[in-house]
């Protein structure tokens, strides 16, 4: 039942939009079915009404025979434009889909929670814009199409055959029903083949795309051998899926073929009988008549069948792309929303639609009006656990109160929870207990593109897209000048590698910026948080690979970053902990000390043991 | 491209040779069953002879039971013959993509040889069932139906040479215009799975920056440029139809007024004008066929290339004639190197660098960002190779070596390190396929990473996820150290690979490798004094050229350099440990 609701479902997103168009392909389909009838029969016609009086007279005379073959050419060169326009109406309609489907797909997996991207390999993902994506192509542009042609075919023969005998009609569509049913039969069990051949191929690709990735591992440790063999066992998966799938569908056709003549000499034995016994007023030459018919009725339902691959493909694809559109987005319930704001002569905040440096949250107030908060960056925990499997907690019980403006450092070992805090604040995963307070309000109640442009973030993996420097370093706010990105640049110190690069800032990076350093990534990574210029700062071991010379110009960058800021940072570096206006230290998901860099000296306690080194 | 894509049909050869012919059988049944049909008719129905009826339906029946024979048979072994082919030229590039070099890889971007993977091989795959089953089946019955309009009347036979010399020009033309734009095609696939890519494994980025519109528009771009194409080249292609349909439909005008006129003067019967009628319309249904087969070579054609180019790269870097297949020492020593990622820009990463290290040495790197640390490291398990100058591994040229003894005996932790989806131990065995659980959490200990695994549920059978994203960095970069060391190297090279991990941890690692692993060769790159500074020598990098080279005390006191990264990380930065380091060291 599930392959019906996925077909049906791609009908309908097909069809759904191009509605004026399908209208037209219908019409050029049947002018083109008419044309082809037309051509089909002219034979009779000329010799009938042309070629026999000709030979009876002593001077042919071809003028009218001229006459008709003139209008004929005129018909049939109709017929050919039609059948160029719905031909190019559907390169429209399938690519236009394709686009649609992959714009739209995106756009869904935008709006996908983090997990959702833990939880699914690159590659496989990848699969479904390029090899489920394109199963479609065929099936859109020469399956529907024949189909439709079908259809009509059939309902026109079938007019004419039940105009002609009865029961023989009768026979004829018992045997499409049994045609009809075997192609049933058949492309259920080949469709199962086929999902697993689409899934296979995702594997496949997410296997590619983590190898090669990661093929600088695969040759330090000369794993080429196993990573070949283990490719050729997912290969002879897909191998194995792709035989069976397209074995199966590769038999629709000459069991359809050889039904249709299993049913030809049916209806001749059948009709034969019946004429001969002069019942039912059955003439032989209706009888001959009627097999011809039988011919034209049969064929587009073979025809259809030779489709069946393509039908079946696609529909396997489609199931796997409604699957990522149907994966749930990520809840957003907040309201609350981010505004630029200034003080009015009264000193009331109020809402302004140019860049202030000064933001407000702006809530709904009871009385229809909206009231403003200033942004000003306190952020408090409060009791908060959380999972990310819902059964083994990762952080519990963690109070912590950030005031505005302060630097708050996390310490503690690997593994400690030390990033998971930071990604909890701009709700990359939803808390399960507790409350986040961000200026007084819930951030549950923020809206969370709202919240997360409040937060300017360093992640601990640097990221950079495909692009210019430029590009990249504009990436923390769209509306920047070159020259506010190149003094974000300046703010941080990257301005001098940057002025190095062969092309300066309009260096192209490509592939993760992999020409660059990992020093100078990070460099790009917080010239762009920079640029954002949010008043919230996280810097997840942001200096974690930038050398001491850089680090030193970096830290002197951040530090005027982080005046008049709210900074959460992760770091190991004694000069970017020892400042901070509160360490947090954390262990095993639990916060075991929480002070300043002297308070927490003078305790003696685990803060102090990893300060000096020793365990 | 044709050769190298045909030499990998291998032991499906049979099976491609034997789709066609059983596909002809199935022709010969489709084209007689017909025939039979019209004696069906003329001597049984319409002389109402009821045994006739029965005896040609008998026939007819047999013959379809033969036709769906072959017709089964054709079908399994098409399917089977490019099932097959297709997961061969699949093997036959990953094969060679594990010789490719870093450079190779770059070449082809990661995104373009997944593409060319599995795109552009299921392209060749259907391209290869259909020319399977119908190459055959329409040339066949297009040559039939000419043979036997030649043996009705040659003078009219002329219409369809004439025809076919149209169509065959007019596709021609098509053709070489429509596969440039595949070309193109192909490249835009290229482009939309880097930029998928990018937004999958930077999704952290662009949400953290809400930039998901931002990121729509770009993708809408890549997959705008793909319709573009697809719309040019399969417009171009649908021009196939209309023209095919007119030179038939020309036919049919032509053989009519021809036609009538021979049969009024008589030299043409009015029976032979309806088959020349017939065979005009399978003329033109082959016609169709074919038309369908140039459509799938062209497009096949342009994802041929693609997977030629894979299969044919030749690599920079292999392995050399008669290698060595012994490292006998972890000894290492560089003479007058320089190197430039790309070869002939001038761009040089290392500049005239002179190192000689003695076996069980340990020895730091140490120097600002870009000034070409992982560079020297990365030439010692040749990586990459030397613009000028050799390196020297054990008293040979790393050229000499075999590569995997070379990569065997120098293991590196590398910057930019990679875990694989897999458990731990999974992971580990990288190092050591037939490392025993013991020795894995012996290299643990050493990596000080047995202290966490052993804390997860499932200890050394948890699992890592792509990317290792659900372990923390430190805890990676311990995973991969350990992984490293189960191979047991004669020379270990840690390139910035404790960076995320506490100093406690780092210095405990460092400890427990002069402890246990002496005589190996170590060569340690760090951005902490505080690691490299029990090392036995110390190399100092500045700009791609070697500034200083010796102990802590002696640099402390003749390298400038040296003295202001201590100073700066002494006084004001430094480690979370560092001020108090001297005490806790020893």
């Amino acid at each position: 039942m599930k392959r019906k609701d996925t077909l049906w479902r791609l009908l309908r997103y097909v069809v759904g939009n191009y509605r004026f168009s399908f209208l037209a392909v219908a019409l050029c389909i049947m002018v083109t079915a008419g044309t082809t009838l037309v051509s089909n029969l002219f034979i009779r016609t000329l010799i009938d009404d042309y070629i026999t009086p000709l030979t009876q007279v002593t001077y042919p005379e071809y003028k009218s025979l001229a006459q008709t073959l003139f209008v004929l050419g005129l018909v049939l060169t109709f017929g050919a434009a039609c059948s160029y326009a719905y031909n190019r109406i559907m390169i429209n309609v399938s690519q236009g889909t394709m686009l649609r489907l992959r714009k739209d797909m995106f756009s869904h997996m935008q709006t996908l929670p983090i997990r959702y991207f833990d939880s699914h390999s690159h590659g496989d993902i990848m699969s479904a814009y390029t090899n489920d994506i394109d199963t479609l192509r065929q099936m859109i542009s020469q399956s529907l199409p024949q189909a439709l042609n079908s259809i009509i075919t059939i309902v026109a023969t079938l007019c004419s055959m039940v105009v002609m005998s009865i029961p023989l009609t009768i026979v004829s569509i018992l045997l499409a029903v049994v045609m009809a049913i075997a192609t049933t039969k058949l492309s259920k069990r080949s469709r199962t083949h086929f999902v697993k051949q689409q899934k296979d191929l995702a594997a496949l690709n997410g296997y590619i795309e983590e190898m090669v990735s990661g093929q600088r591992v695969v040759k330090v440790f000369c794993h080429e051998d196993e990573a070949i063999e283990q490719f050729e066992r997912l290969n002879e998966t897909l191998r194995s899926s792709a035989f069976n799938a397209n074995r199966i569908a590769n038999i629709v056709m000459p069991v359809n073929g050889n039904l249709g003549n299993l049913g030809y000499v049916l209806l001749a034995v059948v009709g034969a009988s019946i004429a001969l016994s002069g019942e039912y007023g059955l003439t032989l030459g209706t009888l001959v008549a009627f097999l011809t018919l039988n011919k034209s009725f049969t064929q587009p339902i073979s025809h259809v069948s030779q489709q069946i691959n393509s039908i079946i493909t696609a529909s396997a694809g489609a199931e796997r792309l409604f699957a990522i559109l149907d994966e749930p987005s990520e809840t957003d319930n907040g309201n609350v929303t981010l505004v630029n704001a200034e003080t009015d002569s009264d000193g009331n905040i109020v809402e302004t639609d140019h860049r202030t440096e000064m933001w407000a949250w702006k809530q709904a107030a009871e009385d229809g009006r909206s009231r403003y908060t200033k942004v000003e960056g306190g952020v408090s925990f409060n009791m908060v656990d959380f999972s990310y499997d819902d059964s083994r907690l990762v952080l519990e019980d963690i109070v912590l109160n950030a005031m505005p403006d302060q630097k708050i450092a996390f310490v503690g070992g690997t593994g400690a929870g030390k990033t998971t805090i930071t990604n909890l604040i701009n709700r990359f995963y939803d808390i399960q207990d507790g409350k986040v307070l961000y200026d007084g309000i819930s951030i549950n109640d923020i809206s969370k593109p709202h919240l997360r442009r409040s937060l300017g973030m360093v992640l601990q993996e640097t990221h950079l897209f495909t692009g210019t420097v430029l590009d990249n370093i504009r990436y923390g706010r769209l509306d920047a000048t070159d020259e506010e990105c190149r003094a974000a640049a300046r703010l941080v110190n990257a301005d001098d590698f940057i002025r190095r690069l062969s092309d300066g800032y309009n260096t192209m990076l490509s592939g993760d910026g992999g020409n660059l350093s990992q020093g100078e990534r990070q460099l790009l990574a917080i010239a762009r948080a920079a640029v954002a210029n949010p008043p919230v700062l996280i810097l997840d071991e942001a200096t974690s690979s930038i050398d001491t010379r850089t680090e030193l110009l970096v830290q002197r960058g951040m530090d005027s970053l982080m005046k008049g800021r709210t900074t959460f940072v992760i770091a190991h570096r004694l000069s970017t902990v020892r400042n901070a206006d509160c360490i947090i230290v954390l262990e095993k998901g639990h916060i075991i000390e929480q002070g300043t860099h002297d308070e927490l000296i003078a305790l003696g306690g685990k803060y102090h043991q990893l300060y000096t080194g020793g365990l | 491209m044709i050769k190298t894509l045909t030499k990998q049909i291998k032991q499906y050869g049979k099976a491609s040779l034997l789709t066609p012919i059983v596909t002809s059988l199935e022709v010969v049944m489709e084209v007689l069953i017909p025939y039979v049909t019209a004696l069906l008719i003329d001597r049984g129905i319409t002389a109402g002879d009821m045994p006739a009826v029965y005896r040609y339906g008998l026939i007819m029946l047999g013959m379809a039971l033969l036709s769906l024979t072959f017709g089964i048979a054709a079908g399994q072994l098409a399917s089977y013959a490019s099932s097959g082919f297709a997961a061969n030229l699949r093997n036959a590039m990953y094969r060679n993509i594990q010789r490719f070099s870093f450079g190779d890889i770059d070449k082809f971007s990661t995104s373009g040889l997944v593409t060319r993977m599995t795109t552009d091989v299921t392209n060749l795959q259907n391209a290869y069932q259909q020319i399977l089953r119908i190459t055959v089946r329409a040339p066949f019955r297009m040559v039939f139906s000419v043979i036997m309009c030649f043996v009705i009347d040659a003078r009219l036979s002329v219409i369809f040479l004439v025809a076919l010399v149209v169509l065959s020009a007019v596709i021609f033309t098509i053709i070489r215009k429509v596969s440039a734009v595949f070309t193109q095609v192909f490249k835009q696939y290229d482009a939309l799975n880097s930029s998928v890519r990018e937004n999958v494994v930077g999704i952290r980025v662009v949400k953290a920056f809400v930039r998901e519109d931002f990121e729509k528009e770009k993708f809408g771009r890549a997959a705008y440029g793909l319709y573009r194409l697809y719309v040019k080249a399969e417009g171009m292609m649908a021009l196939n139809h209309p023209v095919m349909n007119l030179v038939t439909y020309a036919c049919i005008i032509a053989l009519s007024w021809w036609g009538a006129h021979y049969v009024v003067d008589g030299s043409l019967t009015t029976g032979e004008l309806t088959s020349l009628f017939t065979y005009v319309m399978s003329i033109l249904m082959s016609l169709m066929m074919l038309s369908m087969i140039f459509v799938m070579l062209t497009m096949s054609a342009a994802s041929g290339k693609r997977v030629a180019e894979v299969i044919n790269e030749v690599p920079d870097i292999e392995n050399p004639q008669n290698p060595i297949t012994d490292l006998t020492d972890g000894s290492i020593d560089f003479d007058n190197v320089s190197f430039a990622y790309n070869e002939g820009s001038g761009d040089y990463a290392l500049s005239d660098v002179t190192l000689h290290i003695r076996s069980g040495e340990s020895i730091g790197l140490i120097g600002g960002t870009g000034s070409g640390k992982s560079s020297v490291v990365s030439l010692v398990s040749r990586l990459y190779d030397t613009s000028e100058g050799t390196v020297t591994v054990g008293g040979h040229d790393v050229r000499e070596y075999d590569l995997t003894v070379l990569r065997d005996n120098v293991a590196v932790v590398l910057q930019k390190n990679t875990l694989f989806s897999g458990t731990i131990l999974d992971n580990l065995r990288w190092g050591n396929p037939d490392a025993t659980p013991e020795e894995c959490r012996q290299a643990c200990q050493l990596a000080c990473a047995d202290e966490f695994i052993s804390q997860m549920p499932d200890g050394y059978n948890s699992v890592i996820e792509q990317g290792g994203s659900n372990v923390s960095g430190g805890q990676k970069q311990r995973l991969c150290i350990a992984r490293a060391l189960l191979k047991k190297p004669k020379i270990l090279i840690l390139d910035d690979s404790t960076s995320a991990c506490d100093t406690a941890t780092d210095a405990r690692i460092r400890r427990a490798f002069r402890e246990q692993i002496p005589g190996t060769t170590k060569l340690i790159i760090a951005q902490r004094i505080s690691s490299v500074k029990d090392c036995d020598r110390i190399v100092v990098m500045d700009s791609g050229k070697v500034s200083g080279f010796d102990t802590h005390e002696n640099l402390l006191k003749t390298n400038d350099i040296y003295k202001e990264i201590n100073a700066i990380q002494t006084d004001e930065g430094g480690d979370f440990d560092f001020s108090h380091r001297k005490e806790v060291a020893q």
